[in-house]
C-alpha cells in the first residue's frame, strides 16, 4: 500500500498518466483504423500530430525544466528531416528493409540536430540573460535559408552537391534527395503511426528518466535559483547545455519522422510559425508539465481540422478559441473547478 | 607555533562605488572552530560572506580556505574546496521537493553520467540509493524528515532557513557559513537550532561562520567572535571580551537594534 502511494505521487501520477493517454489514443486509434471509421483527413494527421507531440515534449525540456527560451526549434526539425530524407534515400540503395532504414534515418537525424544544438548552445549558454531566444530565432531563419539553398543529388558515381544554383547532372538511375525551394521531391515514405508512438513513447522514457535524474534536478535548480545552484557546485553551463542538445536530438528525430511521411517536403514548412506554434503547445499544457503538453499539442494540431468547415472563419476561430484556452487555464476560479472535478474523483477512487 | 586555519583573509576588501562596504578584514578561522561575525545592520557581514563564496570579487585582499588561495576561482569552484553557505534572504529551489533540494546538494558528491540516467542503467539505481539515503539522513539532523515531500516554497520560514543548512550541508563543506540562521524563530526554536548546530560541528567535524543578531544565541555557541561596524573590524576576541566591550556596545546602542 505504502508502495502504492509512493507510486502515484504527484511526478508519478503525471508519468503514469502521459503513458496511459498515449497508450489508450494508439489502441483507440488503430481500432478506427481497422474498421475503417477513421475519416482519411484524420488518417493523414496521426503522423504530424505524433511528431508535434514529440517536438513539445523536447521544446518543453528547454522552457519549462531549464527555464530557456527557444524559438528555433523548428530548424531542429528541418534538420532532421532533411538529414533523415538524405539517410534513408541512400541507404535504400542497399538496405532492403525499410523499417531499418527508418530507424537508422531517425538515429542520423537525431546525431545532426544534436551536433548544430550543441554548437549554437556554446557561445550562447554563457551569457547572462535571454540571448538564447535571439540565437535560436536567428538560427531558424538561418536554417531555413540555407536549405533553400541546397542541392543534393545521389547516383552510381556518388553525391553530388551544389549551393544557391543547381548545376547537377545525374547520370540516368540517379536521384535528387534536395532541389532548393523545391525541397525534398520523390521520398519513399517509411514513416507510420506506429513508429510515430513508439518515438513518443520513447520520448517520453527519456524525459522523465532525465527529470528524475541527478542531471535533471540540477537543471530545474538552476531554474530556481542561479547563485544558490552555483553555490552548491553546480556548474550550470553545462548543465544547461546537455538540456539543450538533448532537446535538438529529440526534436531533429521527430523531424525524420516529419520527413520520411510525405513524398514532397519543402523547406519553408519549417519557419518561425511552426517555432511559435509548438512554443504555444508548450505554454498552454504548462511549463515542465509533459501530461499537459500531451493534450495541448494533440487538441492544437487537430483543432484546425475539426474546424475545417467553417472555411475562412477558421483561423479566426482557431485565435478566438486559442485565447480563450489560455484564458480558461490561467484562471484560478476555473482551474479550482477543473481540480475540484478531478478531486472528487479521486475520493470516489479512494472510498472502494 | 603555527596552527591549521580551515579558513584565512588577508586584508580583504571591497567597495561599491564610492562606498567601501568591508576594509581590511583579517579573519582566522580553525579547524571545528565556531566563530561569531556580529555587528549593527549594514556593517557588511552579508558582503564578507558573498566575498568569502565568490558571489562578488573582492577589490582588495585575498580568502584562503583550506591553504589554497581562491583567487580566480568561481562560486562553483570556491565550494569544490569546501565551503557552503546559507542565504540571509532564503534562497532555495522553490519548486523543487525538500528532499530534491538536499539532493540537488549531493550533486558533486556521488555521481553517474547521463547515460546511466536515461538508461537506468545499475549505476543509476545504486548511486540514487545512496544519495536518497544521505539526503534522508541530512533532512533528520535538522528535524525536516517528515517533510521530505513538500514542495519548499510551502515549508514555513524557519523550516526554509534549515532545509538551506541541509542543502549546505550535502556539498560535504570542510566550513559552513550561516547568515541569520535564527532569524524569525521564536526563543523555542532558536534554543532547538543552538543544539542542532552544535551537533552538526561535532558530528560532521567542521568550522562553521555564522552572522547573528540574537546575542544570547551568539554568545552561547561561538567560541570567538569578530564585530563588524562600517565595514571595518571593531573588536575581537572570545564572547566575554566582546560582551564586555564599551566600543562594541556603543555601536549596537548607536544603531537601531
Ligand atoms: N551589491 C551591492 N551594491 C552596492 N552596495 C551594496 C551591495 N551589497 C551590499 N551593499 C552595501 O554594503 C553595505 C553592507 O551591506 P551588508 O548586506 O553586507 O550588511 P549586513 O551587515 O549584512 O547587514 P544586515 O544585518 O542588515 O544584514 C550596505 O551599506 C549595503 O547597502
Ligand atoms: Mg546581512
Amino acid at each position: 500500500m505504502e508502495k502504492m502511494k509512493q507510486l502515484f505521487k504527484k511526478n508519478n501520477k503525471n508519468q503514469a498518466l502521459s503513458f496511459l493517454l498515449v497508450i489508450v489514443m494508439y489502441v483507440a486509434i488503430e481500432a478506427l483504423l481497422k474498421t475503417g471509421n477513421l475519416k482519411s483527413l484524420y488518417t493523414s494527421m496521426l503522423v504530424p500530430v505524433c511528431c508535434y507531440c514529440i517536438v513539445a515534449l523536447a521544446l518543453n525540456l528547454v522552457v519549462g525544466v531549464s527555464g530557456e527560451l527557444s524559438l528555433g526549434h523548428a530548424g531542429f526539425m528541418s534538420i532532421g528531416a532533411f538529414t533523415g530524407v538524405i539517410v534513408s534515400g541512400y541507404l535504400s540503395n542497399f538496405i532492403g528493409s525499410q523499417m531499418v532504414c527508418f530507424a537508422i534515418a531517425v538515429v542520423c537525424g537525431a546525431i545532426m540536430a544534436a551536433i548544430f544544438g550543441f554548437v549554437i548552445s556554446i557561445p550562447v549558454l554563457k551569457l547572462e540573460g535571454d540571448y538564447l531566444a535571439i540565437v535560436t530565432l536567428a538560427f531558424g531563419q538561418i536554417i531555413k535559408t540555407l536549405v533553400n539553398n541546397i542541392y543534393l543529388g545521389y547516383d552510381q558515381a556518388g553525391f553530388h552537391f551544389s549551393f544557391v544554383k543547381n548545376t547537377i547532372e545525374l547520370q540516368s538511375g540517379g536521384k535528387m534527395f534536395i532541389s532548393g525551394p523545391v525541397g525534398a521531391t520523390g521520398t519513399t515514405i517509411t514513416s507510420n503511426f506506429t513508429a510515430g508512438v513508439i518515438m513518443i513513447l520513447i520520448t517520453l522514457i527519456i524525459i522523465y528518466n532525465f527529470m528524475n535524474s541527478r542531471q535533471g534536478r540540477a537543471v530545474m535548480a538552476a531554474r530556481d535559483d542561479k547563485i544558490a545552484a552555483q553555490s552548491v557546485g553546480l556548474d550550470i553551463v553545462k548543465t544547461k547545455t546537455m538540456v539543450f542538445v538533448l532537446s535538438a536530438a529529440l526534436a531533429g528525430a521527430a523531424g525524420v519522422l516529419y520527413g520520411l511521411n510525405f513524398s514532397t517536403l519543402v523547406p519553408s514548412k519549417f519557419d518561425f510559425n511552426t517555432s511559435i506554434l509548438v512554443l504555444v503547445y508548450v505554454v498552454l499544457g504548462g511549463l515542465g508539465n509533459m501530461f499537459g503538453t500531451l493534450i495541448s499539442t494533440i487538441v492544437l494540431v487537430m483543432l484546425p481540422q475539426l474546424l475545417r468547415a467553417l472555411n475562412d472563419y477558421r483561423m479566426l476561430i482557431y485565435a478566438v478559441l486559442l485565447i480563450v484556452i489560455m484564458i480558461a487555464t490561467n484562471n484560478k476560479t476555473i482551474r479550482d473547478m477543473i481540480t475540484g472535478v478531478f478531486n472528487r474523483k479521486k475520493a470516489e477512487g479512494e472510498g472502494e | 607555533m603555527s596552527k591549521e586555519y580551515i579558513l584565512k583573509t588577508e586584508n580583504l576588501g571591497i567597495d561599491f562605488g564610492g562606498l567601501t562596504a568591508v576594509n581590511n578584514l583579517n579573519l582566522k578561522i580553525e579547524k571545528n572552530q565556531i566563530y561569531g561575525l556580529i555587528g549593527p545592520n549594514g556593517a557588511g557581514k552579508t558582503t564578507v560572506f558573498n566575498l568569502l563564496t565568490k558571489v562578488y570579487e573582492p577589490t582588495r585582499g585575498k580568502v584562503i580556505i583550506d591553504g589554497q588561495s581562491t583567487e580566480k576561482m568561481d562560486l562553483v569552484a570556491v565550494n569544490k574546496l569546501g565551503i557552503a553557505r546559507t542565504f540571509q534572504n532564503i534562497r532555495l529551489f522553490k519548486e523543487l521537493s525538500v528532499l530534491d533540494n538536499v539532493k540537488v546538494g549531493l550533486h558533486n558528491q556521488k555521481e553517474y553520467s547521463l547515460v546511466s540516467a536515461i538508461f537506468r542503467l545499475p549505476k543509476f539505481g545504486s548511486a540514487e540509493k545512496e544519495i536518497e539515503s544521505e539526503a534522508m539522513e541530512l533532512l533528520d539532523v535538522l528535524g525536516l524528515k517528515e517533510f521530505a515531500d513538500f514542495k519548499a516554497k510551502n515549508l514555513p520560514y524557519g523550516k526554509q532557513r534549515k532545509l538551506e543548512i541541509a542543502r549546505a550541508l550535502a556539498t560535504h563543506p570542510k566550513i559552513l557559513l550561516l547568515d541569520e540562521p535564527a532569524a524569525g524563530m521564536n526563543p523555542a526554536e532558536t534554543a532547538e537550532l543552538l543544539d542542532t548546530v552544535k551537533f552538526i560541528r561535532d558530528h560532521f567535524q567542521i568550522a562553521i561562520l555564522l552572522i547573528e543578531h540574537d546575542m544570547k544565541f551568539v554568545m552561547g555557541l561561538c567560541e570567538k567572535i569578530t564585530v563588524l561596524n562600517f565595514g571595518e573590524v571593531l573588536a575581537y576576541g572570545d564572547p566575554d571580551d566582546i560582551k564586555n566591550n564599551p566600543e562594541v556596545i556603543a555601536a549596537y546602542l548607536g544603531s537601531d537594534e
